[in-house]
């Protein structure tokens, strides 16, 4: 843990027992003034629009799986960004000017900020199913990231994303090193036996990997090297931009999310790459093909970022990956940056089908599914892991048992660890499996089989 | 001047003035607010996903149709707004108004049994979701004192414009059309705007899902 941190203790303010951490030593003042700063820096008329459309229904919570699994009514979607809201109508909202004049001020305290940090970051995953139910269409998802930038900007985030987030600037990935990054692809590569080429100077993909995956996911790394190899696309790995998740995202620092993405499309704009595949993260996927452009300033049209789901699900729908049929029954869990925040609820269900596996679906499923519990930064925040292990037990875990099937699977990792963790807590004999591996051990191809667990 | 006079000439002019004024001062601030940020290319049509946001959410997302209080919500407030509406544009007196004052021409107004009829589904759905907000233990943490004065300057509004249906007092009348008067400069300053909002806040965040090739 950083040395600038101090976990919960609400040392400025007296109170205890409280779920909140403080980093850096600043005055009370400072902080609350850099989270109303941080809240409104990237307001446009969307984000304006959200804050002026609210009239109070309450049918968020509806939809919000903290909401659901607890019955607190604190987990309510739009109560989670309330201390911003004040402070946004008394000082940026559009009769700013009137308050100001009358002398009324926000009484935003920074007792209340930290009361709010678990809001912000322990019960909600940004999976933006609030979004889908609010009748205003406000995208509470979105305001929760503007939220969660004041929070990073006033030092109040959740000690363990603090952590991680300083390795991220350190290192770029919370992974390690470059030659960190080399030695395990090169462990893997020679493991299952799959060429995995890394820093090339040249290439028309550049592959990226997660931190989850290069420490515990060795064999969607194989699968992912074997299907690129098999539809003969010239890539590579750069040891100096391999990290697709973006830290910087997930806990509001926006200067780090920026240099994340960044790295990863210049490196590709570098090699002469006209595609950027990120992997299983869903987050990580977000952050870089929807918001890319953001740091750039235009589209990043020359640069394709792609999906490795979507890749996998073009590559089977065109005929081009075949696999052998598994016919057993499969449920499927919907990542929720993957398939409602982009679109891609098509993909995996054309995988599933080439697997020749009987889909049950969840219900609900596709853009209406609920989110695993650990997106958002949420699996990476230790002290939410008994909340999150209720909704599982509410929420997910009946969901799974209704259908009967005999594989659970997903293609995100973050959802698989996540899912992976409350399987193990709950002490279900069940196991969550990766899209990705099934693919992985199920292609056609000359080459020997991959073996989960066991290299080929 | 008599006061219904004032209520009529002056009060009325200043009331609507503030209504159009600030009303017209929110939503340029909303729209000019900070600075547009880059999109993505897009993966879908942001023009069609924000049309069907913006009618897809006059019915409630299957998110949230397997609880009571979202039918409860839902019935309610339609029985409010359209209540409410049809007394606003089809009660005799207002077409009047508005044909006399306003437009220049009028329409074929609602009978009296059909503003009763109107004016019941409106209080009823008004009062249903007014109780709601000081009951439900979610509506009321979130609610603002701003929405319980929206609701009680709008119930009064109602409550008076009943009274004064028969037009045989002008005092009714002024009262009736004082209460108009308050609602309306509090109405730019208030959720009440929503009126308004609802398209802005549909139609981006149903832009941003168009985009990516999914629906919000």
């Amino acid at each position: 843990m950083s040395s600038d941190t101090a976990t919960g203790a609400g040392a400025q303010s007296g109170r205890k027992n409280r779920n909140f951490d403080v980093q850096r030593d600043l005055p009370d003042e400072v902080r609350l003034a850099n989270a109303m700063d941080g809240f409104v820096a990237e307001f446009g008329p969307t984000a304006a629009s959200y804050m002026n459309a609210c009239v109070r229904c309450g049918l968020c919570a509806e939809a919000c799986q903290f909401y659901l699994a607890t019955g607190d009514e604190k987990y309510t979607p739009i109560h989670k960004i309330k201390p911003f809201e004040e402070a946004y109508n008394l000082t940026e909202g559009p009769f700013a000017w009137l308050y100001r004049a009358i002398g009324r001020a926000p009484e935003l305290s920074i007792d209340e900020l930290q009361d709010w940090e678990e809001l912000i970051y322990d019960s909600c995953n940004m999976c933006g199913r609030c979004t889908l139910a609010c009748p205003m269409g406000i995208d509470i998802a979105g305001l929760v990231q503007e939220a969660r930038h004041g929070m990073y900007m006033a030092g109040l985030l959740p000690d363990r994303l603090a952590y991680i987030v300083s390795k991220a600037e350190k290192l770029h990935s919370p992974f390690g090193s470059p030659e960190d990054f080399r030695k395990t692809v090169r462990k893997v590569e020679k493991d299952y036996g799959v060429a995995m080429p890394i820093d090339r100077e040249k290439a028309d993909v550049l592959l990226t990997a997660t931190a989850e995956e290069l420490e515990h996911h060795p064999l969607a790394m194989a699968t992912i090297a074997r299907v690129l190899n098999h539809l003969g696309l010239d890539w590579t790995y750069s040891s100096e931009a391999f990290e697709a998740t973006n830290f910087g995202y997930l806990s509001g620092n926006s200067e780090l999310q920026g240099e994340l993405t960044v790295r990863l499309i210049d490196k590709a704009r570098e090699i002469g790459a006209s595609m950027l595949i990120i992997p299983e993260c869903g987050h990580a996927w977000g952050a870089t093909r929807w918001e890319a452009a953001r740091w750039y300033g235009a589209p990043v049209d020359d640069v394709r970022v792609r999906h490795i789901v979507e890749v996998l699900g073009e590559a089977v729908r065109d005929g081009k990956l075949k696999c052998e049929k598994v016919n057993e029954s499969i449920t499927y869990h919907d990542p929720c940056q993957q398939i409602r925040r982009g679109g891609l609820e098509w993909a995996p269900r054309a995988i599933i089908r080439e697997l020749g596996m009987e889909l049950r679906e969840l219900d609900p499923h596709g853009v209406e599914a609920f989110c695993c519990g650990g997106g958002g930064g949420v699996l990476a925040n230790e002290r939410a892991a008994p909340l999150r292990q209720k909704v599982f037990e509410n929420i997910k875990k009946p969901e799974v048992e209704a259908t009967g099937a005999k594989h659970f699977a997903t293609s995100c990792n973050i959802c698989e660890l996540t899912l992976g963790k409350d399987i193990k807590a709950s002490g279900w004999d069940k196991q969550i499996e990766s899209l990705i591996d099934l693919v992985g051990t199920h292609m056609i191809t000359d080459e020997p089989p991959l073996r989960p667990g066991k290299p080929g | 001047m008599s006061a219904i006079e004032i209520l009529e000439g002056p009060l009325w002019k200043i009331s609507a003035g503030i209504f159009v004024v600030f009303g017209l001062w929110r939503l340029a601030h909303i729209l000019m607010t900070g600075r547009r940020r880059a999109k993505a290319r897009p993966a879908g049509s942001p023009a069609l996903g924000a049309v069907r946001t913006i009618f897809g959410h006059f019915l409630p997302s299957p998110t949230i149709t397997h609880s009571s209080k979202t039918w409860f919500v839902t019935l309610m407030g339609y029985s409010f707004h359209l209540g409410l509406f049809a007394l606003l544009l089809f009660a005799a007196p207002h077409v009047a108004f508005l044909k006399n004052q306003v437009l220049g021409f009028g329409w074929t107004p609602l009978p009296r049994w059909g503003f009763i009829v109107a004016a019941e589904f409106a209080f009823a759905g008004l009062l249903a979701l007014w109780l709601r907000r000081m009951l439900d233990p979610v509506v009321r943490l979130i609610s603002r004192p701003d929405d319980h004065i929206a609701s009680g300057l709008t119930f009064l509004v109602m409550l008076t414009g009943c009274f004064a249906l028969g037009e045989q007092s002008v005092v009714l009348r002024g009262i009736h059309l004082g209460l108009v008067e308050l609602w309306l400069v509090y109405f730019p300053f208030s959720s009440l705007m929503h009126s308004f909002t609802w398209p802005l806040s549909r139609g981006l965040s149903g832009a941003m899902a168009g985009r990516r090739g999914t629906r919000a």
